[in-house]
């Protein structure tokens, strides 16, 4: 943990407050108001953990995206799974998968019905479950970016060669560049500069933002999710937009590098093949998805089991799409911490431990700076 | 006995196979006290005129984890609810719920671990009962405990004694025990992972005794970690709590794979360790005589009593502020 303790060192993290300060006053002499997008969820709640967002100048305000991967499914995912479950299927999870709300019901009610839902820590446990229930259809809630997709479509390959028939993916794969592009697109959203993800970038590598420097004129940096990272990702993102200009710049260079994991690229396109994809919030997204492909239909629950994914129904007063949008602060939506809480979710923001209502909900403190959306 | 018989349903019969259960392993561990001659009830001594009274029930998966097993936890979580009551234990009750496939083998650690727990808080095995369940029907094996104390005299304790600039005392680091199960569930392998705290406070209770008034609240923070405890202390009060980031004390092992998972450590058990509230000026003395024992070295100061509302907040690293929440629902490890 040594390691780690160097990027949260207080007195270098004051000297980046410092310095973002003197930024700020600079931007606020000629009039203008950063809104910097941090797109994915672990730089939300890193954000909120360590209270980044009261460091920063007033006109300079971090607004959350969409890069949560459980807050963007839509509520007719969870509806098939629960499908899935009532067939006698054994789902294998991620752990925060399991109090999104579907249509009706989520997860935890599937199981304490009788379902049998399973949290794994690792894709692998999967095969195990399914080696140890020969009997029974294992199905693997597939969903995640560019991080998660690689290791958990591995499982084809590791069911291919351990032999295991009864295990299959139920896919929701969704992927980062596409959305950023509808972001940007989108008049009613504001923003000047993108905050990218961590290890989404490991895989698909910093270059995979230049069109939107290039084409946008939106300053991106990619950024780790330690505080220092961060702190050093906005003074970054400061420093183009003081001398206008837009570019990418990899902050996270311990990682990340310019063409990203050609393994994990490989592995991917191996056995997936672009889809559209619903995203909660902001529609069907042409080729935004990533299905299996024909040949690997007998690991795609989907087909094999019959037992398509249609859309469902939200909650008429959720505005979890605003908010994975970056327009409505979490605060602003009328259900935040009433209807809408940790112990009874209405919408998926509140679930995840990466969603954005949860971040606020867990770390804000009412009355004190907040920053993030409209 | 084979090395690998297990228990079988009829050793819940009430037969010749139940006497064999208990002559064997129950008698020769705990038969020596009130339990000689096996009767149905314990007739005991009073130990003083004020008692505290406590039961408490343990399912926990694996049974047998690093730093311990559901044996010492039985004792230990009894002997730490009576001694943050201001009591002194001494006498317990042992009630067992054994699933039929339990390898004897493991139920004879199990007791063991509770013989020998019992015996370094210094309290005795005085009553018990034995079930055997149907397999399907239990975890393998549940335990309850109940224990009896003697109240100390010299404490007044309560939440309502809290005062602003009270201090936050705890004996050691945090969240051990819970990361150390959660790691042990998923086969997690790790060299040097984390190691349960699993051990009694009951020694460290005694050792401020005579701090009497100045000692406001005593908890032990199980289930739902510091931030539970902390959040119920001050939940609807005028007062709130100020942690710093800074002062927490986190083993490296369970510092890192809190990380790893995604779970906040103030979320995670803790079974051997005493939050102590504390008037300001005693705090030093109090702490010094902690580091003294073993089970007090790591002990710090981890924040202190403010006029903040009946929250719970946390100065990080960098310098910011947070509110510091309670766990919602079971800990889940996140996607990415």
């Amino acid at each position: 943990m040594n390691y780690i303790d160097g990027f949260r060192d207080p007195d270098v993290a004051a000297q980046f407050v410092r310095l973002i300060a003197e930024q700020g006053r600079e931007l606020a002499a000629n009039g203008r108001h950063m809104h910097i997008m941090e797109v994915c969820g672990s730089h939300t709640m890193a954000i909120g953990r360590y209270g980044i967002r009261q460091l920063l100048p007033a006109n300079v305000e971090l607004i959350s995206g969409p890069g949560c991967p459980v807050c963007v499914t839509d509520p007719g995912y969870i509806d098939a799974a629960i499908a899935l479950a009532g067939q006698g299927a054994i789902l294998a999870t991620f752990g925060d998968m399991i109090r999104v709300p579907g249509s009706d019901s989520d997860l935890t009610e599937c199981r304490s019905a009788g379902g049998s839902v399973e949290v794994c820590y690792s894709p692998s446990a999967a095969v195990d479950l399914a080696r140890n229930h020969p009997d029974r259809e294992v199905v693997f809630l597939a969903i995640g970016f560019e991080t998660t997709i690689a290791p958990v479509v591995s499982l084809v390959g590791e069911a291919q060669s351990a032999g295991v028939s009864n295990l299959s993916l139920l896919t929701a794969f969704k992927l980062v560049p596409p959305a950023l592009r509808a972001l940007l697109t989108d008049k009613e959203i504001k923003i000047d500069a993108f905050l990218c993800p961590a290890h989404v970038s490991a895989i698909i590598g910093s270059k995979a933002y230049e069109p939107f420097a290039a084409e946008f004129h939106v300053p991106c940096v990619v950024a780790g999710f330690e505080p220092l990272d961060i702190l050093y990702g906005v003074h970054g993102i400061l420093g183009q937009a003081l001398k206008n200009e837009a570019s990418v710049e990899n902050q996270y260079a311990r990682v990340v590098r310019s063409e990203g994991n050609p393994v994990a690229q490989a592995r991917i396109a191996k056995y997936l093949e672009p889809v559209d994809a619903s995203w909660r919030g902001l529609g069907v997204i042409p080729a935004s998805g990533l299905g299996l492909r024909p040949e690997f239909a007998a690991y795609d629950a989907e087909k094999k089991l019959g037992v398509p994914v249609r859309p469902g129904r939200l909650h008429p007063g959720c505005l979890c799409g605003e908010v994975i949008k970056g327009k409505l602060r979490p605060t602003s939506c009328p259900l935040f911490g009433k209807a809408c809480n940790p112990d009874h979710p209405v919408g998926p923001c509140m679930v995840s431990a990466e969603g954005t209502c949860a971040a606020y909900f867990k770390y804000g403190l009412p009355g004190e700076r907040q920053g993030g959306g409209k | 006995m084979s090395a690998d018989a297990v228990v079988q349903l009829a050793h819940g019969g009430g037969g010749r196979l139940t006497r064999e259960l208990i002559e064997r392993e129950i008698v020769p561990r705990f038969g020596s006290g009130p339990l000689r001659g096996l009767p149905d009830g314990a007739t005991l001594p009073s130990p003083g005129d004020r008692l505290v009274f406590t039961t408490d029930s343990f399912a926990v998966q694996p049974l047998e984890f690093p730093g311990g097993n559901i044996g010492h936890l039985a004792v230990h979580g009894t002997v730490n609810d009576l001694s943050v009551c201001g009591g002194d234990p001494k006498w317990l009750s042992l009630a067992l719920i054994i699933e039929e496939g339990l390898p004897f083998s493991v139920l004879g650690r199990i007791l063991d671990s509770v013989r020998a727990a019992a015996d370094a808080c210094g309290v005795t095995v005085a009553t018990g009962d034995t079930k055997v369940v149907a397999r399907g029907q239990g975890d393998g094996l549940y335990v309850n405990t109940a224990g009896i104390g003697s109240a100390f005299p010299e404490f007044v304790l309560g939440t309502e004694r809290i005062c602003e600039g009270d201090c936050v005392l705890v004996n050691g680091t945090l969240g051990d025990h819970g990361m150390a199960v959660m790691s042990a569930r998923q086969n997690m392998d790790f060299i040097n992972g984390p190691v349960s705290d699993t051990g009694s406070v009951h020694r460290l209770v005694g050792a401020v005794r005579a701090f009497g008034a100045a000692v406001r609240f005593m908890r032990d923070p199980t289930r739902g970690g510091v931030a539970t405890v902390l959040n119920e202390m001050v939940e609807g009060r005028e007062l709130g709590i100020l942690l710093k980031e800074r002062d927490l004390p986190l083993a490296p092992a369970t510092r890192a794979v809190a990380e790893m998972l995604g779970i906040d450590p103030l979320h995670a058990a803790s079974e051997g360790r005493l939050l102590l509230i504390c008037d300001r000026d005693s705090s030093s003395a109090i702490l010094k005589r902690w580091r003294a024992l073993p089970e007090g070295a790591g002990a710090v100061c981890l924040g202190t009593v403010t006029r903040d509302k009946g929250r719970v907040v946390m100065e990080t690293v960098t310098g910011g502020r947070r509110l510091v929440d309670v766990p919602r629902g079971e800990l889940l490890p996140r996607i990415c």
